[in-house]
């Protein structure tokens, strides 16, 4: 796999930097790199055999089902299982979702609709792919191969981006939990609101110049330029289940531990010191990855922490956490996540903070 | 292959969770339909590529490239592979073996459900956070009359929420008659729980409720009680977060079996 990452990423950044056909592109060519790079992994695969392996663990574990179960039973163990399905159960609609919505711009919405839709500038494309977030209800699974989608099609990064930070955080069903979470605090939707609009512009721009294109290894789809546009979609789609929701497991699973090991009385002893609330609350947001529905009930919950603590988890928890991170690392590249997270975590939990005391 | 495999089994595994009461274990009730409509989604999904890459493609071999690149690496799929190439091919070995790792993950939360079929969120996980009921939550709000009826039958959410908040005045001299399971309180004492869900499991937090009276004792944690009695205005704090828990005051409890949806 190694071998076939320069070759990816060259070709990622050539599509990033400036929108092509891929028609262009000679499809032998591709073939041919293609051919090359897999060729000693090919070969191991060809003898390992991959459905007999899944036939296997299959009757395997159904053998081990009654020692899997008592192993699981203690309530630790338990808990931790329920959390990790239910993390995953619960993202599947909207997984599947975004995965259509972004095979859907793989292969039916023709590229030169998003240079027609967005502002040619990149600079003003941010904050109109940002606001765009407004229309798409759903939580951060689905956003992520969404906008790798996006920049496939030749949507510049920053925008795409902006558009992955924004979506999850500002769109209607979120903002309408979050008033129902405080009904008290009204003035916390529009704080969640402006706030995530500004992180995830300032993001966008701050990608436009320190931002590097060659960062970002989307992982080799199937060349879908050659296949007919049934066949196109379900590919694309299959691709994007398999590649969003493995390493969305790891991300569940991650929150799944966290959840059953911190326990939540360590966070009283952090809540009456303001700049540490701050830091804990949205180290917290990235450690529970909790869908971005549900966060503001979650936070309504964590009464002891002032609302510019409980801000900064609205706001960091929709764009880094560690399921996000994960996915990232997967649909973008670990070169990509690896700077992408820190920076995003910094500048949301500034902003946070800004918009905590201007608004709260 | 294997990945669609793993994805129809992943299907599979949440249409049945769905399809019974078991999703209700781990999200809200209003998920299901569109639990159901993303699992068929995922199945066909899969199935519609397996049904690419499977059936023959005739029209494939015009286009130049050379049929026999792959073959002889790769004898086991020979059958396959020789009737697959070009765009097809190139699918193809994607498919077995680029993303095959990230794929087997998918298995997990599969397997979860099939085999282990984790419980709900129980005393384990009540113990782990505070009270949902938290002072910020007060807002002046008339509660409406308890439903009718003798108990009036209502929810240990509802029950906390007017003993906290209306301090009770909407109970009245009535009856009530609660369900949820026992765990520990701060004391050590059994205490009723209850756990909420906004969205999932991941976000559920309990609902703490003190038992006076004719309480109920020598119970296991996670034993499911359904209990009858009147408000009192005792209070106790929970030592997490440092919110008050209201307590009820029992007339009598019985030992029920689990509800099909354990969360309110």
């Amino acid at each position: 796999m190694a071998a076939s990452e320069p070759t990816t990423s060259s070709s990622t950044s050539t599509a990033a930097d400036a929108p092509r056909d891929a028609d262009a592109t000679p499809p032998a060519l591709d073939a041919a790199q293609h051919d090359r790079d897999h060729r000693p992994l090919f070969a191991f695969a060809g003898r390992v055999g991959s459905v007999e392996i899944f036939a296997a663990v299959l009757l395997l574990l159904i053998f081990l089902r009654d020692p899997l179960a008592r192993l699981l039973s203690a309530p630790s163990l338990a808990t931790w299982t329920t959390v990790f399905v239910s993390v995953m159960v619960q993202a599947v609609p909207f997984l599947v979702f975004g995965v259509l919505l972004s095979a859907v711009i793989a292969v039916f919405v023709p590229r030169s609709f998003w240079a027609r839709a967005l502002p040619k500038h990149p600079a003003l494309a941010v904050p109109v792919a940002s606001a765009a977030g407004v229309v798409l209800p759903g939580c951060e699974c689905g956003a992520v191969p969404i906008a790798g989608s996006l920049i496939r099609r030749g949507v510049t990064p920053a925008a795409a981006l902006a558009f992955l930070l924004a979506a999850p955080a500002i769109n209607p069903i979120v903002l309408v939990a979050t008033a129902v979470a405080f009904p008290d605090n009204p003035e916390m939707v529009l704080a969640r609101a402006v706030a995530s609009l500004v992180v995830a512009m300032v993001m966008g721009w701050l990608w436009l110049r320190l931002g590097r294109a060659d960062w970002i290894r989307l992982p080799r789809r199937p060349d879908l330029d050659g296949l007919r546009r049934g066949e196109a979609f379900w590919s694309a789609a299959r691709h994007d289940v398999v590649h969003a929701g493995g390493f969305l497991v790891i991300g569940a699973m991650a929150a799944a531990t966290i959840n059953v090991v911190v326990p939540e009385q360590w966070l009283q002893t952090l809540a009456d010191q303001p700049v540490l609330s701050v830091l804990a609350l949205a180290g917290l947001a990235v450690l529970l990855s909790i869908c971005s529905e549900a966060d503001a009930f979650v936070a309504a919950s964590l009464s002891q922490f002032s609302l510019t603590a409980r801000l900064a988890f609205l706001v960091v928890g929709p764009m880094v956490d560690l399921k996000l991170i994960s996915m990232q690392a997967g649909i973008f590249g670990r070169r990509f996540a690896a700077r992408f997270a820190p920076a995003t975590f910094t500048v949301a939990v500034a902003v946070a903070v800004i918009t905590g005391m201007v608004l709260l | 292959m294997a990945q669609a495999c793993v994805m129809i089994f992943f299907g599979a595994a949440v249409l049945r969770a769905s399809v019974t009461d078991l999703y209700l274990r781990y999200v809200k009730e209003g998920l299901r339909p569109f639990l159901i409509a993303a699992s068929l989604l995922l199945i066909v999904a899969a199935v519609m590529t397996l049904w690419y890459e499977l059936r023959p493609h005739t029209d494939a071999l015009e286009d130049g490239s050379n049929p026999n690149d792959h073959a002889g690496e790769n004898g086991r799929n020979s059958a396959e592979q020789s009737t697959s190439v070009s765009t097809a091919d190139e699918l193809h070995d994607e498919h077995s073996h680029h993303e095959l790792r990230v794929a087997w993950l998918l298995l997990l939360p599969a397997l979860g459900l099939l085999l282990v079929t984790p419980p709900a969120l129980g005393s384990y996980a009540a113990g782990q956070a505070g009270t949902a009921l938290t002072a910020e939550q007060d807002y002046d709000y008339d509660y409406p009359p308890l439903p009718a009826g003798d108990p009036a039958t209502t929810t240990v959410f509802d029950y906390a929420s007017r003993a906290l908040f209306d301090k009770g005045q909407s109970i009245g001299n009535r009856r009530v008659q609660l369900t949820g399971f026992i765990t520990p309180g701060p004391d050590g004492q059994p205490i009723l729980a209850r756990m909420i869900l906004s969205c999932c499991a991941a976000d559920g937090r309990p609902v703490k409720l003190g038992m006076a009276g004719n309480a109920p004792t020598d119970l296991a944690d996670d034993t499911w009680v359904q209990v009858t009695g009147r408000y009192t205005d005792r209070v106790t704090r929970d030592s997490i977060n440092d919110e008050e828990i209201p307590y009820i005051d029992v007339e009598s409890w019985r030992q029920v079996t689990a509800p099909k949806d354990p969360y309110e």
